[in-house]
């Protein structure tokens, strides 16, 4: 019987594997998805958000625990558990070190990343290349891997891990991680979710899934029912406003529209529904997927004229194009009154200022609802631009309660062997809201963590490490 | 001719349109993406434009150095839809442009054969060498000759073939690749930029990963061997130039004439150029073997292991005949190794000995370039 069984297959489930097996546990990892798609939303990461004192390595300046725990507490607006907060703060400065040691490679952040680089460290290549380095070491160090593995059920005795199922195979072990991830691949789990809204739409029939299309719940849901203690709310998840074309599943970052703060955004009315130049855009972009996912159609389009081109990331596809504000609002079949109606009332609210994309500037409307506070230039220069934007979920918030050794509860008590990492109880930091890198630094905190508990449990009497130290 | 030129060249645009078309797609995906920025040149390079017509693409295809780091990290790689296979399409792209560029036009069809091209241009040397010395002095199985060659070819007629031949190859190697820097190119080259070019290539900087632990090879690893067998496939082969190039000088300016001692100048510098290009094509050739088949275009694959092979035969015929030269087999060593070398210059322009002339000049543009303002604004994500 193996001493550690790590049920899922991306950044927290390869975390916890390593740190098992380097605390001497003998590890089985289980990944449900084939070997070309394992790693889960790992693969479509990119960085973590990093606490650090001073400059370090790929990090410049200082990014202290207290302004770091501000811009969580800003983003989710205090839903969090603060001390497992901190702790996912505090042991982000130390990740780094023993992530180099797994074949991970840092780089410093180039170009279009320039407001990340003081608190994020680069994966060079991405996540894949960082999921890859994690597979390459855990096969080195004798972690167990198989694919093609999902497990759907497991057994559990006392508060305590027997085994685990796929499908009729039982898989015994003495301690267990589960790392299987979110819902968000779970169209019909979504659809329940989310039900219907006032207009009778079910909204998430719009939805896109940016990651990976392995992220069924099942795990988490068998969870729920069999009594283990959840956290969030189903309908929280990190929701970005991406190209209505892009694929069902897997976009990933190419989808994302970046214009946004440069024009306007109306939704399927060819009405604006909310200020688009609010802040710079790795700050605010997050929230654009829930502002689309409550409008019409869950559909929204991004507005710019020629004077944007060349100032935003390009996108991964080309953008409607018109060389009148008529011809644009036919070809996007939105009411044209209405929609130059909107063009000319904030053209007409815009005020001269000193255009700066790279900084808060003052080009602002006045007597406009809703305002666009920055960068608000008047969109009259043809040709003009369009872009379709439909919600795309990244992850899910709904997991399971925890505490600082990664334990799983039933009924407000901390099972011996079981222990949740990843997505499955990232709701405990993130309640709701995202800033970029923080779903990498909670996997590979609580990954650490629930590795060692994990090793700790199968294993007694034997020092182990702290991964918290 | 001229119309028999503009022919060939039509034939060869229209399917090189479908192989650029095909790195303008993926290019506008990546540009998109940006993850691999940190990998190599090829990236940044990217991130300095918005579209990718003709000459962008001819540029990037060949800066990349194919170390295939970006398929394995990519999470738009197959079976995704997007199916980006940045190595495949800009290698593909790659061969387009030596057939593109090349001089005289007709003569770049060969890179489609160049595999049986080599192959036929150094057997068939092999003869006309057998061929020419006996047809010289009858004497060619004529006893032990004491390493003395031009007892089997005088040395003029050697200086008269080798050096005709190897005119014409840089000439046409000249010729293209200036064709392709004036597509390409924007602005004069610096000093600076000079020097970062020549850094690049002497040191194959972008086979180090980025991170300075190799590229990848038959799977996700990273390994240092392909830029150490390149190494030494690329200084055994400049040692051995050398080697030709002190002799040269010897013959001409100092009156000493071949063959020269075991511990002479030209002897060392040839010995050690031999001794690289034995174990650097061997190397090679093994990791073309096991290369991970979707790094590259398979059907390229010919003219890879056809050069590979070429080289190894020159310099392992070149080494046997520095062992056996005072024997009777010493004219044999002889006419073998003159006709692989003679096989190495006819196909030289249409080979791909050109991927390092190509690489060389985008590398230049490069540095270039990254001197020059980006007129781009990009702002943040």
């Amino acid at each position: 019987m193996v001493d550690v069984l790590v049920i899922g297959g991306g950044n927290a489930a390869l975390c916890a594997a390593l740190m098992a097996r380097e605390a001497g546990a003998s590890v089985l990892l289980l990944e449900a998805a084939p070997k070309v798609w394992r790693g889960g939303n790992s693969s479509h990461t990119r960085n973590l958000r990093a606490m650090h004192d001073g400059p370090q390595d790929v990090l410049l300046g200082t990014y202290s625990e207290d302004e770091y725990w501000d811009d969580l507490l800003k983003v989710t607006g205090g839903l969090t558990n603060e001390s497992l907060a901190r702790l996912v703060i505090r042991s982000s400065s130390t990740c780094r070190s023993w992530m180099m040691r797994h074949g991970v490679h840092f780089q410093a952040p180039l170009s279009g990343t320039l407001h990340l680089s003081r608190t994020n460290a680069f994966f060079m290549g991405g996540g894949k290349a960082l999921v890859n380095a994690y597979y390459r070491s855990a096969e080195k160090l004798g972690v167990q891997v198989r694919y093609e593995a999902p497990v759907n059920s497991i057994e559990m005795k006392d508060g305590k891990f027997i085994a685990a199922y796929i499908g009729d195979e039982r898989i015994e072990a003495k301690a267990c991680v589960l790392a299987a991830g979110g819902f968000e691949s779970n169209l019909d789990w979504l659809k329940e979710a989310w039900g219907k809204n006032e207009l009778g739409e079910y909204p998430a029939d719009n939805f896109l899934i940016r990651g990976t299309r392995f992220n069924m719940g099942t795990l988490l849901r068998h969870m729920i029912d069999s009594g283990a203690d959840s956290i969030g709310d189903p309908t929280q998840a990190h929701m970005v406003a991406i190209d209505a074309r892009a694929p069902l599943y897997d976009g990933g970052i190419c989808t994302r529209i970046d214009c946004v703060s440069l024009g306007v955004m109306v939704n399927k009315n060819a009405k604006r529904f909310y200020d688009e130049g609010e802040d710079f855009w790795p700050k605010r972009y997050a929230i654009w997927g829930r502002l689309v996912a409550q409008q019409p159609g869950q559909t929204a389009y991004s507005i710019i004229d020629s004077k944007a081109l060349g100032r935003f990331m390009p996108p991964v596809f080309d953008g409607e194009q018109a060389d009148t504000l008529e011809e644009l609002a036919d070809k996007l079949h939105l009411d044209r009154a209405t929609f130059l109606k909107t063009i000319h009332d904030f053209n007409a609210a815009c005020v001269e200022g000193t255009f700066d994309h790279t900084a808060l500037d003052d080009c602002h409307t006045v007597n406009l609802v809703p305002p666009k506070t920055h960068w608000a230039r008047r969109i009259d220069i043809g040709p003009f631009y369009a872009y379709a934007v439909k919600p795309g979920i990244t992850f899910t918030y709904l997991g399971l309660k925890t505490d600082q050794d990664a334990a799983v509860y039933f009924n407000d008590k901390p099972s011996d062997n079981l222990f949740v990492a990843g997505e499955m109880m990232a709701g405990n930091v993130l309640g709701k809201g995202y800033t970029a890198g923080i779903g990498m630094t909670i996997g590979t905190v609580f990954g650490r963590i629930a590795g060692v508990s994990a090793a700790r449990a199968a294993i007694q009497h034997r020092e182990l490490v702290d991964a918290k130290a | 001719m001229q119309k028999l030129e503009s022919l060939i060249q039509e034939a060869s645009a229209l399917s090189n349109a479908a192989a650029e078309q095909e790195v303008a797609r993926i290019m506008q995906i990546c540009n998109a993406c940006r993850y691999c920025e940190g990998f190599c040149a090829v990236f940044p390079a990217m991130t300095r434009r918005i579209d990718f017509a003709s000459a962008d693409v001819h540029y990037l295809a060949n800066l990349c150095h194919n170390c295939g780091a970006c398929l394995h990290a990519c999470q738009y790689a197959p079976p995704h839809d997007f199916g980006v296979n940045v190595p495949m399409a800009m290698a593909r792209v790659r061969q387009e442009t030596y057939m593109h560029f090349a001089w005289p036009q007709m003569m770049g069809e060969l890179y489609k054969t160049n595999g049986l091209a080599v192959a036929l241009g150094a057997s068939v040397s092999i003869m006309a060498f057998l061929l020419l010395a006996l047809a010289l002095n009858g004497r060619f199985f004529g006893g032990v000759l004491e390493g003395n060659f031009y007892a089997v070819f005088p040395h003029n007629t050697l200086v008269w073939i080798f050096g005709s031949v190897f005119t014409f190859a840089v000439l046409s190697l000249a010729i293209g690749v200036t064709r392709f820097w004036r597509q390409i190119s924007s602005g004069k080259a610096s000093g600076a930029a000079v020097a970062e070019a020549t850094h690049d290539v002497l040191t194959m900087k972008y086979l180090g990963g980025g991170h300075g632990e190799g590229c990848n090879n038959a799977d996700d690893a990273f390994s240092l061997w392909r830029k150490r067998f390149h190494h030494f496939t690329f200084y055994g082969f400049m040692l051995c130039f050398a080697a030709t190039s002190v002799a040269t000088v010897y013959h001409y300016f100092l009156g000493l004439h071949a063959p020269y001692a075991v511990d002479s100048l030209p002897v060392i510098l040839g010995t050690l150029g031999g001794v690289g290009l034995v174990i650097g094509p061997i190397g090679l050739l093994y990791l073309n073997i096991q290369r991970d088949p979707m790094h590259g275009d398979e059907s390229q694959k010919p003219m890879d292991r056809a050069f590979i092979v070429l080289l190894l035969l020159i310099s392992i015929s070149g080494l046997g005949l520095l062992i056996y030269r005072d024997t009777v087999a010493m004219s044999i060593w002889l006419v073998v190794h003159l006709g692989f070398v003679m096989g190495l210059f006819l196909t030289m322009p249409y080979g791909k000995f050109a991927h390092g002339i190509y690489r060389a000049a985008a590398l230049l543009k490069n540095a270039v370039e990254k001197r020059q303002k980006n007129t781009l604004q990009l702002g943040s994500d």
